[in-house]
């Protein structure tokens, strides 16, 4: 941790705070403030987006945690997100009410993931990845041939959530559920990072012999940064299902896991600020690229035959292009940005 | 029985292509390290190309066969020289997302330009079937298989007897040492990926010929993965047994999933359970060099 001008630490507990001056802790309840007034002055579209975004941020900072800051590779989240997507629906379906519900979707996802997880003992780099991969197709194949557990092809409808009688059935309400849950998922990876897991998963990432040879244990903290990453992608899931009210095993391919991976790139891996910048840039990109093609509907006409194809090419050339020149991601874009404004007029 | 005999003929003759897929997936993994995962877009590319000048362009299918081979020779330089050599060195999940991002990319182009529906090339060999063992097969399965062998046969000779397929090696089993001995490293990335491409294009443009492509094709790049496993990274020998062994594998256990348990499309997953299995068991694949790491 990074000190920061001005600073005066008297104990490693102040040091370890998320927000460690007042200028911070002011500007994140500005923040908080705003958030929660821009669905009173959004449209309802922009409203959706944002609620969009909020699902990504829990599922980007998952993968975060599992990626990032314990250097496991996974291939396989947007499985994981389906699962907690399939548990939470079955668990509404049957009457069961919708806070247990997301609760039982992380669980279940967790100890999915930790199934899965437990080849990372003995797995490393390419081979854990490809591992991985393998979960996601397999699990991908059980959504589809689940049965009535799954649907099957047809998939399965869900009511809007319900917590005590309320029904949150609109953009606007479901707005503030999300952004509670996105604001809870942040807390928890910020929180998780500076406890004693937190550490040790840095230290595995860093070099797992290390790691060992100062008494971590790594098939535990590994299984661990599995099942905790597993849970809140399990959340996510649960949350995305219910918000589109509709749940089908194409939703939960590849496709999915791979532009995860690419939030936690695009934003900077390893930092939860990160995963919040990439999952807004994610679920803004095709947003825009779709506003651009509409406004270029004027002079291209059959413009709309290829912006499936545009937005599958932008997507990649983006991810390529962050990696060559920005392999570090938003995040530390971001603080490049503040350490120049930090001495704005009198730089040097 | 019939039916599995059957099963099994199908099954070595898509065998024999992700063979060629798995070649030129490990190809690139043994000189460069790289794990590709646009392997399966690289087929389709090739498959492309090969139909577009055939259908669209009428050059002669031998021709422009011959001319899609070029092709793909430009295209693995470009995508070594523009994607990938700014990445060497970088983690592999960095290395593994840019392939990830460029299949998308190649992916987007191949929609762009030739649409999504299934397009079949014209028929170059006869249609009437020969018997093998009594059984009809395609004579365009048995082309594909004989021309999956004849290929491995030459990359093998090669690797092993050319002075930069023995180059190539050098470079695989040691960057530092082969490139004190004089050999340009930049150089053998590049070629690796050259010949990938052209070993993905031919597997792209048998395929064309078996049962006509789409934009989907480039899901045969996942397959590669079992293949591998199975057969170890860094071998040539074993990627084609690998290839060979999911093909029948898939098939068979398909095969048998739909006859008794009535599950269907079981064939698509049926590598990746054992895939998973192995990796529980071995976790270096069945005969992939184990890493020793010391302190």
């Amino acid at each position: 941790m990074q000190g920061k001008c001005g600073l005066f630490f008297t104990s490693y507990k102040d040091e370890a705070q998320i927000f460690q001056s007042g200028f911070q802790k002011i500007m994140i309840g500005l923040l908080i403030l705003v958030l929660c007034a821009a669905p009173f002055l959004l449209n309802v579209y922009m409203t959706s987006v944002m609620n969009l975004i909020f699902i990504a941020v829990v599922g980007a900072v998952a993968l975060n945690l599992l990626t990032g800051i314990c250097g496991q590779i996974s291939l396989g989240h947007g499985a994981f997100i389906g699962v907690g997507a399939y548990v939470a629906g079955q668990c509404t379906l049957h009457g069961v009410p919708f806070p247990i519900a997301i609760l039982a979707a992380g669980l279940i996802t967790a100890m999915v993931g930790m199934v899965f997880g437990v080849p990372s003992l003995r797995l490393k780099g390419i081979y854990l990845a490809i591992a991985t991969l393998a979960a996601q197709l397999v699990l991908e194949y059980v959504f589809l041939h689940g049965g009535a557990m799954t649907g099957g092809s047809n998939g399965l409808l869900l009511e809007p959530p319900m917590i005590l009688g309320f029904s949150f059935d609109t953009e606007l309400r479901m707005y503030f559920l999300l952004f509670f849950f996105a604001a809870a998922a942040l807390l928890m990876v910020s929180n998780i990072m500076r406890t004693k897991y937190g550490r040790a998963f840095v230290s595995i990432r860093d070099f797992y012999l290390s790691a060992e040879i100062v008494g971590v244990n790594l098939f535990w903290y590994k299984l661990v940064a599995f099942g905790v990453s597993s849970f809140l992608a399990g959340v996510a899931g649960g949350l995305w299902a219910h918000y589109t009210g509709y749940i089908s095993a194409e939703q939960f391919n590849i496709a999915l896991s791979i532009s995860y991976r690419a939030m936690i790139i695009i934003g900077g891996m390893g930092s939860v600020l990160g995963s919040v910048f990439g999952a807004i840039f994610i679920v803004l990109l095709p947003e825009v690229l779709n506003a651009v093609a509409n406004g270029l509907g004027m002079f291209f006409p059959d413009i709309s035959h290829y912006i499936v194809a545009l937005r599958e090419g932008v997507f990649g050339m983006v991810l390529i292009l962050f990696l060559i020149f920005e392999p570090e991601g938003l995040a530390h874009r971001w603080r490049l940005i503040k350490a120049y404004w930090k001495l704005y007029p009198f730089a040097h | 029985m019939e039916y599995y005999l059957q099963l099994f003929i199908n099954g070595l003759v898509v065998g024999s292509l992700y063979s060629l897929v798995a070649l030129g997936f490990v190809i690139i993994y043994k000189a460069t390290k790289v794990v590709n995962f646009a392997q399966g877009e690289l087929v389709m590319v090739g498959a492309y190309i090969c139909f577009s000048l055939t259908v669209q362009f009428h050059i002669p299918f031998i021709w422009a066969f011959f001319l899609t081979l070029g092709f793909s020779v430009l295209l693995g330089l470009v995508i070594e020289k523009m994607i990938l050599r700014p990445l060497i060195g970088e983690e592999p999940i960095m290395v593994i997302m840019v392939t990830i991002g460029m299949s998308s990319v190649l992916k987007s182009l191949v929609q762009l330009f030739w649409g999504t529906q299934i397009r079949v090339y014209p028929q170059v060999l006869p249609t009437e079937p020969i018997f093998i063992a009594g059984l009809p097969v395609a004579p365009v399965y048995i082309a594909a298989f004989i021309l999956s062998a004849v290929l491995f046969a030459i990359f093998s000779i090669f690797f092993k007897y050319s002075r930069t397929g023995i180059a190539m090696r050098a470079t695989a089993f040691d960057q530092q040492a082969a490139q004190s001995m004089g050999i340009g490293i930049k150089n053998i990335f590049a070629m690796s990926w050259c010949i990938a491409c052209i070993v993905s294009a031919v597997g792209g443009v048998i395929l064309g010929n078996i049962n006509g492509i789409n934009s989907h094709i480039g899901h045969l790049g996942l397959k590669v993965f079992p293949a591998v496993i199975l057969g170890g990274l860094d071998s040539l020998l074993g990627a084609a047994l690998g290839g060979l062994i999911v093909g029948v594998l898939e098939n068979i256990c398909g095969g048998a999933a739909k006859q008794f348990f009535g599950l269907g499309g079981f064939r698509e997953v049926a590598a990746f359970i054992v895939l998973v299995i192995i990796l529980m068991i071995k976790p270096y694949g069945l005969f992939g060099t184990k890493e020793i790491e010391r302190v």
